[in-house]
Parts: C-alpha cells; structure tokens; sequence
C-alpha cells in the first residue's frame, strides 16, 4: 500500500474545457473501493517531485485506474496531467488510498451523494459502481457553475435511467427554460429527511467551503453527522 | 460564495503518507479527542499545511491531534501536543 507503483497514460478525454479523465494502466493494481483515492507523483530531471492526489473516478477494473483532474488556474501539477503528459507516459501512483470515504454495492441503505464542481469524481465511482452491482436507492446532488461544467453527462444522464436519480444544480447560470434559478446549493435541493430517511448513507465531495455549507445543510435536514462522509479539496 | 473558503482539508488526505507507515488503513481508525471528547475517525480531522508539514486537528475543539512531516529520507510523526515524536526512516 505504501509504495510507489508506475502508471502508463493509456488516454486521455475531455470532460470539460478544463476538466479531463485520464486512464492509467497501472501493472498489479490491487483494486479499489469506490470513493478511494491515489497519490501522484511527478518527478523532474533534476530530482524534484511534486505529489498531489487525485480520486479514482471508476470502480476497480483490472489494471486500469481512471482518474478525473481540473486544470487549476496557475496550478503546478494539475495543468500538466490535464494537459501536456503524453499518452504513453508515466507518472508513479500510490493507493489505493483512503478506507472512510469509501461506498460498498452490497450496502443496502439509501444513499446521497453531494457533489461540487470536480468533487463528482469520486461520487462517479459510486454511481457506476451502483449501476453495475446495487438497486439501493442513490440521489446525487451536482452542484456546477453553469451546464458547460458538467463532468459525464451522458453517462449521468443514462444512469438516471437505471436507477440514480440525478439533479444539477447550477450556481451561476441555469440553462434556457430551468424552473431553478441560479443559486448555490440549498435544502430544497435536497431529499427530503422523510424520504432520504435516517439511514441514508450521505457523501458529500467538493471544495472546503461546498463541503462545509453542504453537510451543515444535511445536518439540519436530521441526517445523523455520524451518517455523513466528507471529502474537501482544500 | 463570497466568503472566503478554509483552508484545510480531511485527514483522509493523509492516507498516502500514513501508509508509509501503517499496514493498515489508518484514516478509517475511530479517535476519541482527549480534550473534548468528540469521537470520530482520523479521516475527519482538519488538516492545516502547506506540506511537507501537516497538521491535523480535532473538528470539534480544534486541539492538535496530530503532525506529520515529510523529509525525503525520514518521515516524523507526532501524536497529540505532549506525546513526543516518532521517526521513521523512509525506505
């Protein structure tokens, strides 16, 4: 678990304009639960490394790891992952990593996730995996600034068939015709405590502040603070 | 959001070098804070950098739980404010 294993960049794809999913072959992965994250090293010539961790966007699927990264403004590591690392390349990975934020298909309580901005990458994990393996009920809450951020839309907007209820929220600009304006994400939001009931298993992913607002919002709902699991960016 | 964001992270973020440690997963390891007693796992601590030095705290009463320093050849790990320092030589 401690060590550094090396990761061959198999593809790349875009998500958004800043947003990308990038495929990992990773040789001996273990595998993974959903909701874990890796450690990514990088390392210059002159010895210099830089580690960052990033979530695994995918159930575990042989030696291939799957992880979503925004290009931040100014960033050091993650505008080059999202952008300049050449497929073929490789980086070192540690993980998988984590064993709280984590989400098991045999688990049969309901669950909600809480997303904000590139905080759907570890939440995507549990959805597909809920797609492939689980009929528990599952609501995901996307909180994005416009339509233009949604990560997997597609893919959301399938699984909305297959059982997760998906609803988008837009903080800054709703799409033409939406009934909700533009707002950051409140309790009307979410479930109602009746239905979600108190067994509801909550996730909530996103940066500090998101993170922060969302589990008082569940808390003050009546989800027991013991039922919610949190992952902030920082 | 207009207010300014914390800037702190889980103790789940400590999972990568904890694990340098630890056999087990420690960020999923139950803590009972002994100054104010909330109860919860190492996961949910706040953790302050920037790194390489990290300092966790208690949620509830923000007391230092614990703190991890990287080195490139040692890894120093200190529990609670009176409880010494470990370290450890990174392989």
């Amino acid at each position: 678990m401690g060590s550094w294993r090396n990761a061959r960049l198999v593809e790349r794809a875009e998500l958004t304009t800043t947003g990308r999913s990038l495929h990992f072959d990773v040789p001996h992965w273990p595998g993974h639960l959903a909701g874990q994250h890796v450690d990514v090293r990088l390392s210059a010539d002159d010895g210099y490394q830089a580690v960052r961790s990033y979530s695994l966007a995918a159930p575990s699927k042989g030696t291939r790891i799957e992880l979503g990264v925004q290009a931040a403004a100014g960033g050091e590591v993650s505008p080059y992952l999202a952008g300049d690392l050449p497929v073929g390349a490789e980086v070192e990975v540690k993980g998988p990593l984590g064993g709280w934020f984590v989400w098991r298909p045999e688990q049969e309580d309901p669950v909600l996730l809480v997303a904000g901005g590139c905080g759907i990458a570890p939440l995507m994990a549990m959805v597909r995996d809920h797609r492939d393996h689980s009929t528990a009920p599952m609501h995901l809450v996307y909180s994005v600034r416009d339509p233009a951020q949604v990560w997997y839309r597609e893919e959301l907007g399938a699984a909305q068939g297959l059982g997760t209820t998906v609803h988008l929220v837009h903080t800054r600009q709703a799409p033409p015709g939406s009934s909700r304006p533009p707002g950051r994400v409140g309790a009307h939001d979410l479930p109602p405590p009746a239905a979600a009931g108190a067994e509801t298993l909550c996730f909530v992913c996103g940066p500090t502040g998101f993170v922060e607002h969302a589990a008082g919002l569940l808390v003050d709902a009546g989800h027991a603070p013991g039922r919610i699991r949190t992952e902030r960016f920082g | 959001m207009n207010t300014p964001s914390p800037s702190y992270r889980d103790g789940n973020a400590l999972a990568g070098p904890l694990s340098e440690i630890f056999t087990t997963d420690p960020t999923a390891a139950w803590r009972r804070c002994p100054d104010c007693g909330l109860t919860g796992s190492l996961a949910q601590l706040r953790v302050y950098g920037p790194e390489p030095g990290l300092t966790g705290r208690c949620p509830g009463c923000a007391a230092v739980a614990l703190r991890l320093v990287e080195q490139p050849d040692h890894l120093w790990l200190q529990m609670g404010s009176g409880g010494g320092a470990f370290r450890f030589p990174r392989l």
